[in-house]
């Protein structure tokens, strides 16, 4: 798909070279500014019509020392001139901004790849804190790059040497040098950076300044030097028409929320408790009080979700967010949620685990404990997003099967989709269903534990209601009065009609889509986050004439109704999962399916090519 | 009274048989919590706020079973969880009276996070918590405000682990009202759960409940009716320290610690500590609270009743003011945040 990373013979002149795909990386210290170079970068190519899609790739949370492995950061991003669903597998262009970075991220550069170092950092102490005996820039090892030394630091501070900044402040502007060189490289304007710099240091017009002297230095840098034989351009793609703009996963998670608290007419109220990489939708609903938004920053994990359930009751919109291990924290208050049968979501940004595992890499590994991570018969609702864009629409679903449903709902994103972005197709509000909460109202037909024929919701009453006066717990309730009960018969009953009313969600599921052959060969199955590497993989199968297809699931419990149908049209079927096959088991487990699994917990997506090379293993 | 709130009745007026649910009650007979249900339901209408207003909310352990009793609106949630329930109910529905009840392992074992959180956070929220000292509801074993050296079911040898006193808890999480009650004395326990709901902020109140059947007899040294004036002292604001079946007693500031002196003898009203409630200081509040019988007098009655922005207002404020200053949230401008650009 890509030419850059091809051998090819570099002509005297600049020449632009028209690309279909190109993947960035940048890499630097977790102080070098490399997320908001990557996320400049993302945006102007996005205003510049392409199709794109990112992945950041954090260190742990604490800062690393500098110059040191466990400090290096890094920013990937794909952009292109057809629509696109992953942040690339592997870089065309690695900016390296020092000897670690370099040592971390080289190993995913394809040979003939694109290699940007920033040779002022290469000296004898970061050499050594990365662990290189000799200098890979004179050793020759990287003879099989195409190598670009550039001394950023000594370029960038020569440039700024007039602008009245201090040392400190001059180096911290070397990130918008390395910007300025990749944006010529790729035919960028820089008009994007330079109003965004505006916005973000004009109160302090001197280091403004000295950001955008530093952005424009290094683009004449590479437009003047004979150093790079070539220059890019990713002409626009042709994505559906409309209003855009580029949008993380939690960003959209926290804009589903709000929209479902307008399309519902109720407050939203969040309780949370801050944790990677979950805090963001925690710091996006904050600032959103003119839309009457509540945000409890709790004293714990159990505090978020209580209070939540408390402004339930209340009649608010509940929503709790956390990560993996707030999820087994709030088990006991979710098993509550299902007993008093109230609206409830619960976000899981799902992280790499057990325990506190790998707070910024991402993982599938949560799904059974959504499922069954607590105690008794306590079923719930489970939605997961399958790209960026689409935790908007899943957050809205979460809540109008919450609220339709008076059923705890979780909604299972991860790290990739929270932290990854891309173009959003901005919706008209006014075409969204709205969300009824149909309040109880009438003290002559009210009984608190009464349902509605069709969903099997119980009413939703809320205090303030007069002549609605009642207990709700969570000890086990009588049918209809929800009195305390101990009765037998009646306890068998309730349990099944918990079930039985969540099972009835699949009223309101969509049935599963396949992208391909409806029936015969193999069918490639997903759920949430691996849903643009198993498009592209299998996209990329069938144009080779293999006989595969995919459909991924959005709806996680109930499953979708024609799912069983669908698995026993094929002749085999593939689940990709970053865990060891959890919706594997539950597939095996519902439909008697003997679904193969392609498994990986590394902290890491899976790449197209990993998709790719079991597909061509099983059908050739 | 500078805490109180004041609340026109509305509506009929309601009586005490208007808050008894259809519910059978079933505590143990005896149970001091009888007389605080009793208190409760015959508080309720002299609020003036209407019934569907009101809202109890509890944890687990015998006294969290109030709210069934309750003819209110009630949840009777999850172990030591009540106060989370409640903040939230509360913070986004101000206008409701919200209640929380609770016991000694409740509050201050498996919710004694919550308890100090709820507290600092000014919640308008009553808390009345029935210490016991004991678990009951699991038949019997220690809890944290169990005496050092207690045998229980759990504890054959003796508890090895010092109680918590709640009242100095509650004004170490910064309480604004913090005061205590007896289970026996219904009118001042009516009285203390009154001043619970005039005050604007969280209001924690320690109830000494007597469980007969793990516990019995555990608060009867100063309690009982023959040595109570003796044995505890009333404190009233604006009033002297003073305590004693012949009014002899009194309580006086020696240094940082209080003493308890006779009367006469050259010391007089005039040498007694003056009860003020509304100190900002706590410091007064928090020596009160570790006064222990036989050295003291234990005092009940309202140890401090202090006034602060309470959270739920601060929170409407900060959305009132971003109404007020950004405009009501309009979707689409947030929708377009940042750069956008349109796909012909």
């Amino acid at each position: 798909m890509t030419t850059l990373t091809k051998e090819s013979e570099q002509p005297e002149h600049p020449e632009v070279l028209e690309l279909d795909r190109v993947t960035i990386r940048f890499a630097g210290d977790s102080g070098d500014g490399m997320q908001l170079a990557g996320t400049q970068f993302t945006k102007t190519s996005a205003v510049a019509g392409n199709d794109i899609s990112t992945f950041p790739d954090i260190p742990a949370e604490i800062r690393a020392p500098q110059g040191s492995l466990p400090g290096v950061s890094g920013f990937q991003v794909s952009f292109s001139s057809h629509e696109i669903y992953t942040p690339g597998d592997a870089p065309d262009v690695l900016v390296a901004m020092n000897p670690a970075a370099l040592k971390t991220n080289l190993p995913d550069l394809p040979r003939g790849g694109i290699l940007i170092v920033n040779e002022d950092e290469f000296n004898e102490t970061n050499l050594k804190k990365a662990g290189y005996a000799t200098n890979p820039l004179d050793d020759g090892s990287l003879r099989s790059y195409r190598l670009y030394h550039v001394p950023i630091s000594t370029l960038n501070a020569r440039a700024l040497e007039d602008s009245g900044l201090t040392a400190v402040q001059i180096d911290r502007c070397k990130n918008m040098f390395s910007l300025g060189l990749t944006f010529w490289m790729f035919s960028r304007p820089l008009d994007t950076t330079l109003r965004w710099i505006d916005d973000k240091f004009g109160k302090n017009k001197a280091v403004a300044e000295g950001n955008k002297t530093a952005l424009k230095a290094g683009y004449h840098f590479g437009e003047t030097t004979e150093m790079f034989a070539t220059h890019y351009h990713v002409p626009k793609a042709k994505l559906k028409p409309g209003l855009y703009r580029n949008i993380t996963g939690n960003e959209a998670t926290a804009l589903g929320f709000l929209t479902a608290s307008k399309l519902a007419g109720r407050p939203l109220f969040y309780g949370s408790y801050p944790i990677t990489p979950a805090s963001d939708v925690l710091h996006e609903l904050a600032r959103f009080k003119r839309f009457g938004v509540r945000t409890f920053q709790a004293e714990d994990e159990i505090a978020a979700v209580g209070a939540a359930i408390g402004a339930s009751f209340g009649g608010a919109l509940g929503l709790t967010g956390t990560s993996g291990p707030g999820l087994a924290l709030k088990s006991e208050a979710i098993g509550l949620a299902v007993m008093v049968e109230l609206p409830l979501v619960i976000m899981d940004v799902q992280r790499a685990g057990p325990s506190t595992g790998m707070p910024t890499k991402t993982e599938q590994g949560d799904l059974l404990q959504a499922m069954f991570g607590r105690n008794g018969e306590s079923p719930v609702a489970i939605v997961a997003p399958a790209t960026a864009s689409d935790c908007f629409q899943m957050a809205v679903e979460a809540f109008r099967i919450a609220v339709k449903y008076r059923t705890p709902v979780i909604f299972l994103s991860d790290g990739y989709l929270g932290m990854g972005s891309e173009p959003w197709l901005v919706p008209d509000i006014e075409t969204l269903p709205k969300i009824d909460p149909d309040f109880a109202t009438d003290p002559a037909t009210f009984k608190p534990y009464a349902r509605d024929p069709q969903t099997l919701a119980r009413p939703w009453a809320v205090p303030g209601t007069p002549d609605l006066e009642h207990r709700i717990g969570g000890l086990e309730k009588a049918d209809i009065t929800g009195n305390v009960s101990y009765d037998a018969a009646n306890h068998d009953k309730m349990v099944r009609l918990r079930a039985e009313k969540v099972a009835r969600i699949v009223q309101d599921v969509p049935d599963l889509e396949v992208d391909g052959d409806e029936s015969g060969g193999l069918l490639v199955l997903g759920w949430g986050s691996t849903y643009g590497v198993i498009t592209t993989a299998v996209q990329r199968a069938r144009a080779q004439g293999k006989k595969v297809s995919a459909a991924h699931l959005r709806y996680l419990n109930p499953l979708p109704a024609n799912l069983g149908d669908l698995l026993k049209r094929y002749d085999r079927v593939l689940m990709p999962e970053i865990n060891l096959g959890q919706m594997r088991l539950l597939v095996r487990g519902h439909y008697l399916v003997d679904a193969i699994g392609l498994n990986k917990v590394s902290g890491r997506p899976f790449t197209i090519a990993e998709i790719e090379s079991k597909i061509a293993e099983l059908v050739g | 009274m500078v805490t109180a709130k004041r609340r026109e009745p509305i509506g009929p007026s309601l009586s005490r048989k208007d808050f008894v649910s259809d519910q059978e009650v079933r505590w143990c007979p005896g149970c001091g919590d009888y007389s605080i249900l009793a208190q409760t339901q015959k508080v309720m209408p002299e609020l003036g706020i209407p019934r569907e207003n009101i809202v109890f909310i509890s944890g687990i352990g015998c006294s969290s079973r109030l709210p069934y009793y309750m003819n209110t609106y009630g949840f009777h949630s999850i172990h030591g969880r009540a106060p989370t329930i409640a903040s939230g109910l509360k913070s986004s529905r101000p206008e409701l009276s919200v209640w929380v009840v609770t016991g000694d392992g409740d509050a201050l074992s498996i919710g004694g996070n919550h308890i100090l959180h709820v507290l600092r956070r000014n919640v308008d929220l009553q808390i009345v918590l029935h210490n016991n000292e004991i678990y009951g509801l699991t038949k019997g074993q220690y809890s944290p405000t169990s005496e050092l050296g207690k045998r229980t079911k759990s504890s054959p040898y003796g508890t090895i682990d010092r109680p918590l006193r709640p009242l100095s808890v509650a004004i170490g999480a910064e309480a604004t009202f913090v005061a205590r009650s007896i289970d026996a004395d219904a009118h001042h326990l009516q009285r203390m759960l009154e001043r619970a709901y005039q005050h604007h902020g969280a209001a924690f109140v320690e109830v000494y409940q007597n469980c007969n059947i793990f516990n019995d007899g555990a608060f009867a040294e100063f309690t009982a009716k023959e040595v109570r004036a003796d044995r505890m002292i009333m404190l009233e604001h604006g009033q002297p320290m003073i305590f004693g079946k012949q009014q002899d007693r009194g309580l006086r500031l020696n240094g940082m610690k209080i003493e308890v002196v006779q009367l006469g003898n050259g010391i007089t009203e005039a040498d007694l500590v003056v009860h003020d409630e509304t100190l900002d200081d706590p410091t007064i509040a928090f020596l009160l609270s570790r006064m222990d019988y036989p050295e003291y007098p234990v005092p009940i009655g309202v140890l401090r009743a202090v006034q602060r922005p309470t959270y739920e207002d601060l929170m409407a404020q900060q959305i009132q003011h971003a109404i007020e200053t950004e405009g009501e949230g309009a979707l689409k401008e947030i929708f377009l945040e940042g750069d956008t650009w349109t796909v012909e």
